[in-house]
């Protein structure tokens, strides 16, 4: 299937990181986890070292976007398969606990109704049935994970059952999540249409606004990313990540191996949705909005590419990528926002031509200057014409 | 009812039968001014009779212009209408009536000129009652006009009336009038004032006569009037005349299904045709090189504002020839959209072949290059594209339903398209190549085809039929730098639903798609069809991966 030979470390190293990894995940997580809340909750807003909620929301909403980068990666850089659905189940996940706090607003509404503002708009006299039981948190919290992970699993077993690979699976991804825009968009389909969810009160009863709250939510991100990467590793480290590996690099020799690839590649698809979906769940508390724009064909594709930006095929490189792809769009949006699709555009078409293992391989690469230069270059170089004729499907 | 009106004479000659009814009309018209007169008068304007517009007295008022109708005289209609206008006066201290007819003053009988102007002129000044009588006067004055365009404009007049004295008038009219456009109007316009009558009987009738007719605006007229209202009450409170409303609606229904049908198939083909030009190309380039080109439907912006950039030149430089722009625009979409197309080939693709996941980011980057460059150049806003003169206007079909030039003619350059496709592909030394590479590329190689100089052809004859389908496009509706965005999702469908490298699969599945989707959209609304149509593609998928139309052999496994 794809192209690029990885170096996939054969000879597995005790432990589930290298030494130098974990010091590189403690550093960052000192620095996410407690540096930044100590600096916004403890340092006084006028002192030059307080980060203001600005720049928490705005890291908290980028570590959601590195668990969907894992996600994507865990999918498209260790399986090969390359979804561009994760936009949807990031939107599902956020829309089931968008719910809950729709609930929360109670009567704090504009209308001041036991139903949301958009529902009263509507002129609808009671919630519909799928909205029974999300007052309940741990409701809401359920189908955080049930409603992207079912999805994807039904989605995913007729997919996959049926042989769809490559460039055809994409695109059907792509339409799927287009269908479910399109579908999110309507006003009756109860998810309050266009504008979807906003003007979020409480969680749990707390407001949701106050810095304390916010920087739980933060922080919660924060150990989510982190137990996303660890485990992320785990698996990719077991023998299940080397049979993922091996679907990526040539799913018909793993097929007269004798192995069921349905079953590893529908495992995979559907924890990345899931994963997805809890990401979306914690943006949504952050941002303050969910609305069906999120479902957008054109966001789904951009996930991809903080992936390959950071890295495809290692797991710091999706984080590393969705940090810097999206801290650039928040510069450029602000300083040069008419250049921001050209720059977005370059990305897509350098980083695929020029640096098919992005940042991560990068670094390798310079590191290896001078000691064996073609060794790195020649394998991406080389094999384009050699695989050609094999390029369908 | 057309047929009807044909049985009352059938053995006359059309012409005589014609201006018999318009005979019997204006009799049966003029009964309530002058029942006496029963020949219609050929005098002109008698003076004394004019003479009474200048009485005091209202009746004596509203009797002269009873006179004036029933005279027949063309000058009638002048008359009266500058009495409507405020332009009557009298002069010679009210012994003659004068009107103002293009600022110049004359006799009203004769209509000489009067100059100098009299000093002791004095406006004719009428009330609200002669003001009905008066509108009543003018529009059976005008419907009984032998030119049609007078009877077209007082009908187009009268559907905006809404006093009930009108009705007898408007129901002679009809029984006279055999344009169907007039017919049409006035039945609206009976129906409208008759509906809003307090007595439920005219109503009844009214509704019962609105079952006759085939407009759009009565149907919906009926349809109001049978559904429930917000709190429960219906807008026809007689339950009789409801009942004679939705037995109405039932009969125009049935009668207007098989025109509905037709639109319906009509805007189906129409919506195909235009899929499948986006898709064609699209569809070649997936099969040759196993590769989705997310920047196609950048392609078709870049025609339809190809298009623009022609329009603009005609429209300065040769304004006389401006019809003719969208041919010029043909070419020329299509050579810029190649040429782009292959340049994108040559500069960035063919370093990704084998890579089909990144080929995919690759183009989706181009995609957004080119819809900002689009942005830099032409400014975000839509760009206006005008249809030429010969392609606007269209068919219209009884319902209101009308089949529009620019659609019929869209079908057929969709159809020349996909011929002269065709025969490239399967009656020339290149198109031999091309079906040569996309069934084994290795093999064609070993054979002396130059794989990759027939990738950059095939790529540039991919994205300039869709540069022609963004001609197409142009005529159509906006153009904008997020043409593109709007079908590269339909397209693609177009492509998953016709197999690889199939022409007949992928006109199949480009009309039949543009046909469920429209057949669905009366029932569903244009969001859910299209949401119908997705889920229904990707439970086709699961039945038929490889399309409705597989290639058979090992090449369609690669």
């Amino acid at each position: 299937m794809s192209a690029i030979a990885f170096d996939t470390v054969v000879e597995a190293p005790r432990g589930l990181f290298s030494a130098r990894a974990w010091a590189a995940i403690i550093v960052a997580a000192i620095v996410l986890l407690v540096v930044v809340p100590v600096l916004h909750l403890a340092v006084p807003a006028d002192s030059p070292l307080h980060v203001s909620e600005f720049w928490v929301a705005l890291l908290g909403k980028f570590m959601c976007y590195a668990v969907l980068a894992l996600a994507m990666d865990m999918i498209w850089g260790y399986t090969g398969i390359l979804s561009l659905g994760q936009g949807l189940f990031f939107a599902l996940g956020g829309y089931a606990f968008g719910m809950y706090l729709m609930r929360q607003i109670g009567h704090d509404g504009v209308y001041q109704s036991d139903l949301p503002d958009f529902m009263v708009f509507l002129d609808w006299k009671a919630f519909p049935w799928y909205w029974k039981l999300t007052d309940h948190f741990a409701w809401a919290a359920l189908w955080v994970v049930a409603a992207p992970g079912l999805l994807a699993f039904v989605f995913g077993f007729f997919a996959f059952r049926s042989r769809i690979k490559g460039v055809y699976f994409s695109i059907i991804t792509q339409a799927l999540t287009y269908a479910a825009m399109l579908a999110f968009f309507r006003n009756d389909m109860g998810f309050g249409g266009n504008n979807g969810f906003t003007d979020f009160k409480r969680v749990l009863g707390i407001p949701i606004t106050a810095p304390g709250t916010r920087t739980v939510i933060y922080l919660l991100s924060g150990l989510y990313l982190l137990g996303a990467l660890v485990m992320c590793q785990a698996i990719v480290r077991s023998k299940l990540g080397r049979v993922l590996t091996a679907i990526r690099d040539s799913e018909s020799r793993l097929l007269f191996l004798g192995y069921r690839t349905l079953s590893f590649k529908l495992f995979v698809w559907t924890l990345a949705a899931v994963m997805s979906g809890i990401a979306g769940a914690l943006y949504v508390p952050q941002v303050g909005i969910i609305n069906p724009s999120e479902m957008s064909p054109a966001n789904s594709i951009e996930i991809a590419i903080w992936a390959a930006v950071g890295g495809r095929g290692t797991l710091f490189g999706p984080v590393l990528g969705a940090f810097v792809v999206n801290g650039a769009k928040s510069w450029f949006t602000v300083a040069f926002p008419q250049f921001w699709l050209y720059f977005l555009g370059l990305l897509f078409v350098l980083v695929t031509l020029l640096l098919p293992r992005g940042l991560i391989g990068l670094a390798a690469q310079l590191r290896r200057r001078g000691g064996h230069p073609a060794a790195d270059e020649a394998p991406i170089a080389a094999i384009a014409p050699a695989q050609a004729p094999a390029s369908k499907a | 009812m057309q047929g009807s009106l044909c049985s009352i004479d059938r053995d006359a000659p059309p012409a005589r039968r014609q201006s018999r009814r318009v005979v019997a009309w204006l009799a049966a018209a003029l009964m309530p001014w002058l029942a006496a007169l029963a020949v219609p008068a050929q005098a002109a304007l008698d003076a004394a009779v004019v003479q009474g517009l200048a009485a005091d007295d209202s009746d004596a008022k509203v009797a002269a212009i009873g006179r004036i109708v029933a005279s027949g005289d063309p000058r009638a209609l002048v008359v009266l209408q500058a009495l409507g206008d405020d332009a009557a006066y009298t002069v010679e201290g009210g012994k003659r009536v004068a009107i103002e007819v293009g600022g110049a003053l004359q006799d009203a009988v004769t209509g000489a000129a009067i100059d100098p102007v009299p000093a002791d002129k004095d406006s004719i000044v009428i009330n609200n009652r002669i003001r009905g009588v008066l509108s009543g006067a003018l529009a059976a004055l005008k419907l009984g006009s032998t030119d049609r365009a007078v009877r077209l404009a007082a009908a187009r007049d009268l559907q905006g009336a809404d006093s009930e004295e009108l009705l007898p008038t408007i129901e002679r009219a009809l029984a006279a009038e055999t344009d169907a456009e007039i017919r049409s109007k006035l039945l609206v316009a009976q129906a409208t004032i008759a509906v809003g009558s307090q007595d439920p009987a005219v109503r009844l009738r009214a509704v019962q006569a609105m079952a006759q007719t085939d407009n759009p605006q009565v149907r919906q007229m009926l349809a109001s009037m049978t559904t429930k209202q917000k709190d429960g009450s219906y807008a026809e409170a007689d339950e009789r005349v409801r009942a004679a409303a939705v037995a109405a609606l039932g009969e125009i229904n049935g009668r207007l299904r098989k025109y509905e049908l037709l639109a319906g198939l009509f805007s189906g083909v129409s919506l195909g045709s235009v899929l499948l030009l986006a898709a064609l190309g699209l569809a070649i380039t997936y099969g040759l090189m196993g590769i989705i080109n997310m920047a196609h439907g950048e392609f078709l912006m870049i025609g339809a504002y190809t298009t623009f950039v022609v329009q603009n030149l005609f429209r300065s430089l040769a304004p006389g020839w401006f019809g003719g722009y969208v041919l010029a625009a043909i070419p020329a979409a299509f050579l810029v959209s190649a040429i782009v197309g292959m340049l994108l080939e040559r500069g960035v693709l063919r370093w990704l072949y084998g890579r089909p996941l990144e080929t995919l980011l690759t183009t989706w980057g181009v995609s957004l290059l080119l819809i900002q460059a689009c942005r830099s150049l032409f400014g975000p806003q839509n760009v206006e594209v005008e249809n030429p003169g010969w392609m606007s206007g269209g068919i219209e079909l009884a319902g209101g339903a009308v089949i529009p030039y620019n659609r019929i003619i869209i079908i057929g350059f969709a159809a020349i398209v996909v011929l002269l496709v065709w025969l490239l592909l399967t009656r020339t030394r290149m198109g031999l190549f091309v079906r040569g590479v996309t069934q084994n590329r290795s093999m064609a190689s070993c054979t002396g085809v130059a794989t990759h100089r027939i990738d950059m052809l095939t790529f540039g004859l991919g994205s300039g039929v869709a540069g022609l389908g963004g001609v197409a496009l142009s005529q159509l509706g906006n153009v904008g730098p997020d043409l593109g965005q709007g079908y590269i999702v339909d397209s693609f469908m177009v492509v998953v639903l016709g197999g690889v490298g199939q022409l007949a699969g992928t006109i199949i599945a480009a009309l039949g798609l543009g046909s469920v989707a429209k057949f669905l959209e009366p029932f569903s609304g244009a969001v859910l069809a299209k949401i119908f149509v997705l889920v229904a593609i990707i439970l086709f998928i699961q039945k038929r991966p490889q399309g409705l139309f597989a290639l058979k052999g090992r090449s369609a496994e690669a």
